[in-house]
């Protein structure tokens, strides 16, 4: 298989893991059902990595490469916050999405909920990690089943996990979860086609909501949505958050709305986390020469406060994932590249010269050359 | 509608600084589409203007009528279900609809040319990059195969496509998303057209391509002192680059302003719905303002103002009376170059 | 058309708004949504509003009624042949349902009690090889397109194997070899040779169905392999297999017919629309009756079935309701 990068054992500094060590599966599911504190990580990532491999040949398919879409990356998810997950395309933050629900087989690397991998589980305790953790897909016009009606979209949690509700209960749970996420609940014989799409992720949100989950996984939810109807459904997805307790990863390319809804921020660059810490710390004191690039590149609706603004034009285009250039593979288009990012993979740590100060600026960065500056206001 | 809203044909018509007529003129378009469920109005009436060097915004959501609009001026809307009841769009002073077939393909790609959204689909995979752009000039200009090649070369070299001599021969899916909507643009740029109409032209991509897309067409504009149309619903995009914006909403112009002013005293609902519901980078805020309800539908368009079920100022007269575009005016009664509003109630809603 | 909503309650800005709808939509007031309904169900409603589909479902029952009973159909026996109604009696358009309605043949046999003999053996063909080859090229394109990989090597190059045999010439080849071409033997011999199409229908349109967002929420949701395959993927690749699969069938008929026409599909004593297309071939000039009805009958019942296949796709699709 895939052979791990040298530096993917680097370890940032996030939390330690009570691993969990269920020697029975009922043991396992217990585990899954406790509670979990606010504010205690419900969601530890280590090292995650993905690699597709690149084949050719037909009956016999022989390996050629692979497309390092998560390479190494860590993080946590505290319980009840969302963390916001920003990114270009290719930078590998859906796949990320896919390993987090078991969609995708990790390459290598450890996912823990509440202790346990899950990337190791089988059987009744996958099941239950199943169910606490759900996605809001991006597209609402393919994610949901053309040829189903919106009660048995809605419903088709409870048939797959019918310990949830009893049958008789289904058809009122599906109704009532159709007005929590502002739908008439008569609308439940209808078919997705007969919504827009705005109410159709409301739908896609109903049935991530259905089995009670803890987690929900967000790729780019709002992504398709007109403007005027992106604010309803981030209202409401911040308003469910609060009622049900729920924590969110909140996957997105758009900046200013992972701002608006995320706690904390990571940033993604070709696989490999580039910055992570609190909006603040990322938005108003980004540290990396990526996110700064990035944060620049945003068009503020607002000429006036723009034309203060630094803009910093990235050159070129994200290299391809398949052959990604060594040591910081932000290198090739960062402004301030000199040899040692061609040689030495910067660690995710926060910055040495940041370490000892109380400045928002210590976070974790992974840059040689790590440095402060606001981008973002004028 | 039928009558032409004078004044705020007037609005518009001051919105540059330049003489004589305006490059492209659109006056009282109606576009409609016969569907099975009966008549959808794309365009009900759409009154703009562009002159040489300028650069007009049209924003809107999806079902709003601006790309139907901009596939109208281009004459490439699909007839039927497609139909024009009405309307003019003046090319240089002349009416481009009432042209015969032959003038106005003369018209369309030399002068007037169009980029498109997703560049990966308008451009045929297999046939090299080099020989799309030399085409241009094969069929347009008769040049021989090696004089169009080189063309493609300088083109590319104009839209800043790194080794653009090796590159010539590669084809689109060997190039990069932000590399193909360069080409895209080299192909609209080929024939130094006078207007430019870009629909979407940077939402596929990232936002660090979208800044240097954007300002490649930005100097290439002022290079050339071209009309641009930009069609998008990106208020941030809008914002960088465009002199006045038209904002559309269920096939109608409801606001327009300089580019400046509309961001800081909106003068319809619709507007300053948009602006307070989009998250800003540079805040954080509590809770997102939403306008309520849903696009409009356009088979069943609300009577009197479209957008009154979702206004929160809407009252009686909103829901009988289509409000006319008209001139903005201070409180004093000055009125505002270029700014005009769809709103009964636009007095309230700019100064109130 | 359903109307479109215009709901304009449903977008709650604030919290406050949510409970607001919540108030006002008590689903035991007002009109409740009814029971719920299926895609199935859904169909089938449908279905019963086109008429299309009852002209071809009429048309069908009528044809299958003949083909179990038809004895009750006519008095006349398809294999008396009585010479002095050789070729004479011409169609007599104005007797219904008698033995000489559409004629004598050249061994003067009614040809109406032929029609109605024949049915039984046309249509079990036609529906025989269809059974078969979307039951198995369905089930192959299936797993082929579903699980990829191997699986999909191995079927797809099995089925480029079957493709490359001629459909015709290739069961000329195979009936040769049985000295007693019963119905049976018939039907497995196109089967045998026609189930790569459907396979490869099958395959390509799996393929595209499971790709969808809605296949990957399923799986996320923890479903297994069998709800993914019959609630999602299936239903959703289903529409071009119904309508080859009703087009072939026509086509397995003619093909049948065909075979007859060239001594090596049913044979005497069996009674086919084949067979006696066959015989007219060197009667049509004079007496082109001899042809007509046999034909005729052949394509009504190709007729009936592609369009039957046609309602039931549209029925199935919720878009186009």
């Amino acid at each position: 298989m895939a052979e791990l990068s040298p530096d993917a054992e680097a370890t940032p500094n996030v939390s330690e893991v009570e691993v969990v060590d269920a020697a029975t599966e009922d043991e396992a599911v217990d585990a899954i059902e406790a509670p979990v504190e606010r504010g205690e990580p419900i969601l530890q990532v280590r090292n995650l990595v993905k690699h597709f491999p690149l084949t050719q040949g037909i009956l016999f398919k022989r390996q050629i490469g692979a497309v390092k879409a998560v390479d190494g990356i860590s993080f946590d998810l505290y319980q009840g916050e969302t963390l916001g997950i920003v990114g270009e395309s290719g930078c590998g933050k859906s796949t990320v999405a896919k390993l987090l629900m078991t969609l995708e087989t990790a390459t290598a690397g450890e996912v823990f909920y509440k202790g346990q991998d899950i990337t190791r589980l089988s059987g009744r305790a996958l099941r239950a990690v199943r169910r606490n953790i759900q996605m809001v897909f991006q597209d609402p016009y393919t994610s949901l089943n053309p040829r189903m009606t919106v009660g048995d979209i809605i419903g088709e949690p409870f048939e797959i996990h019918p310990e949830v509700a009893p049958r008789g209960d289904r058809r009122r749970k599906v109704q009532e979860l159709l007005d929590v996420v502002g739908l008439n609940p008569e609308y439940i014989n209808r078919y997705p086609h007969q919504f827009s799409g705005g109410q159709r992720q409301r739908i896609g949100i109903a049935r991530g909501l259905a089995l009670n989950p803890e987690i929900i996984i967000c790729d780019e939810p709002v992504s398709a949505l007109d403007v005027s109807v992106q604010a309803q459904v981030i209202n409401l997805m911040e308003g469910l958050q609060d009622e049900f307790n729920l924590s969110y990863i909140f996957i997105a390319h758009d900046l200013s709305i992972v701002r608006h809804i995320s706690d904390r921020v990571g940033v993604m660059y070709l696989g490999k986390m580039a910055e992570i810490g609190s909006d603040t710390e990322i938005y108003d004191h980004p540290t990396h020469p990526y996110t700064q690039a990035l944060l620049s590149a945003v068009p503020v609706p607002d000429p006036e406060s723009r034309e203060g603004r630094t803009r910093i034009i990235l050159t070129g285009d994200v290299p391809s994932p398949a052959n990604p250039p060594s040591g910081c593979r932000f290198r090739t288009r960062c402004w301030k590249a000199e040899d040692k990012c061609a040689e030495e993979t910067p660690l995710l740590a926060i910055p040495e010269r940041f370490a000892t100060t109380d400045s928002p600026a210590a976070h974790e960065s992974a840059c040689h050359f790590a440095e402060e500056k606001d981008v973002v206001h004028a | 509608m039928t009558t032409i809203e004078k004044t705020a044909d007037d609005a518009v018509r001051e919105g540059a600084g330049d003489d004589g007529t305006p490059l492209l003129e659109v006056r009282d378009l109606h576009v409609e589409f016969h569907t099975r469920d009966g008549v959808a109005k794309a365009v009900n009436g759409v009154n703009y203007s562009v002159r040489a060097g300028e650069t007009l915004a049209v924003l809107g959501e999806s079902g709003s009528g601006k790309s139907v609009t901009a596939q109208a001026i281009m004459g490439i809307l699909d007839m039927p279900p497609g139909r024009i009841p009405q309307g003019q769009i003046l090319f240089r002073g002349e009416d481009m609809l009432t042209m015969a077939g032959e003038e106005r393909r003369k018209i369309r790609g030399r002068k007037i040319a169009m980029i498109f959204q997703d560049a990966l689909s308008a451009l045929n995979p297999v046939l090299s990059v080099g020989y799309q752009l030399g085409e241009m000039f094969r069929v347009h200009e008769g040049l021989s195969k090696k004089d169009a090649k080189a063309k493609a070369i300088e083109l590319m070299d104009r839209v800043r496509i790194p080794a653009a001599k090796e590159r010539v021969s590669d084809y689109p899916h060997q190039f990069s998303g932000g590399m193909r909507q360069r080409i895209m643009i080299a192909m609209a740029m080929a024939l130094e057209p006078d207007l430019i109409i870009a629909d979407e032209p940077t939402t596929a991509l990232d936002v660090t391509v979208q800044a240097q897309v954007m300002d490649l067409l930005a100097e290439l504009q002022r290079e050339y002192h071209m009309g641009l149309i930009l069609i998008t619903h990106d208020l941030g995009v809008v914002a960088d680059v465009a002199d006045k914006i038209a904002v559309m909403y269920a096939g109608r112009i409801v606001e327009t302003a300089p580019v400046h002013e509309l961001y800081k005293r909106p003068a319809h609902p619709y507007t300053r719905g948009l602006l307070d519901s989009i998250p800003r980078l540079d805040r954080k805020g509590q809770e997102l303002y939403a306008i309520k309800g849903l696009p409009p539908n356009l088979l069943k368009t609300p009577s009197g103002c479209a957008f009154n079920p979702r206004c929160p100022k809407a009252e009686d007269i909103c829901r009988t009376d289509v409000p006319a575009l008209v001139q903005v005016t201070e409180q004093d009664g000055t009125e505002l170059p270029g700014r005009g509003s769809a709103c009964h109630f636009w007095k309230e809603t700019i100064h109130g | 058309m359903p109307e479109p909503l215009t709901d304009t309650t449903l977008a709650p800005g604030t919290q406050a708004s949510v409970t607001e709808v919540t108030a006002a939509k008590d689903p035991s007031k007002g009109s409740g949504p009814g029971k719920p309904r299926s895609l199935w169900g859904d169909a089938w409603f449908e279905l019963r509003h086109r008429p299309l589909f009852w002209v071809s479902a009429v048309l069908l029952v009528l044809l299958l009624a003949i083909a179990a009973f038809p004895g009750l159909f006519t008095d006349a026996h398809p294999r008396d042949g009585d010479l002095t109604n050789h070729f004479l009696t011409k169609p007599q358009l104005s007797h219904f349902f008698q033995a000489d309605w559409f004629g004598y043949d050249g061994q003067g046999r009614s040809i109406y009690a032929r029609v109605i003999y024949g049915t039984r053996a046309s249509i079990l063909v036609g529906v025989g090889v269809t059974a078969a080859v979307t039951i198995f090229g369905g089930l192959l394109g299936m797993l082929a397109g579903y699980f990829g990989g191997w699986i999909d090597s191995i079927i797809s190059r099995i089925v480029d194997i079957f493709f490359g045999l001629p459909f015709l010439l290739g069961s000329m080849v195979i009936l040769n070899a049985f000295a007693e071409r019963k119905v049976y033997v018939v039907i497995a011999a196109l089967a045998f040779l026609g189930w790569t199409t459907i396979a490869r229908v099958m395959r390509s349109s799996v393929i595209t169905a499971k790709q969808a967002d809605y296949v990957t929420a399923a799986r996320a949701l923890g479903a297994g392999t069998n709800r993914i395959l019959f609630r999602h993927v299936l239903p959703n690749a289903l529409a071009p297999t119904i309508v080859v699969a009703t087009i072939a069938l026509g086509a397995y008929i003619s093909a049948e017919a065909t075979l007859s026409y060239l001594g090596l599909g049913l044979a005497d004593p069996t009674i086919s629309w084949g067979i006696d297309i066959s015989d007219a071939k060197d009667a049509i000039r004079d007496n082109p009756h001899v042809m007509l009805f046999p034909a005729g009958m052949l394509s009504l019942t190709v007729f009936a079935f592609i369009t039957l296949g046609d309602a039931v796709r549209d029925a199935l699709d919720p878009k186009l309701r």
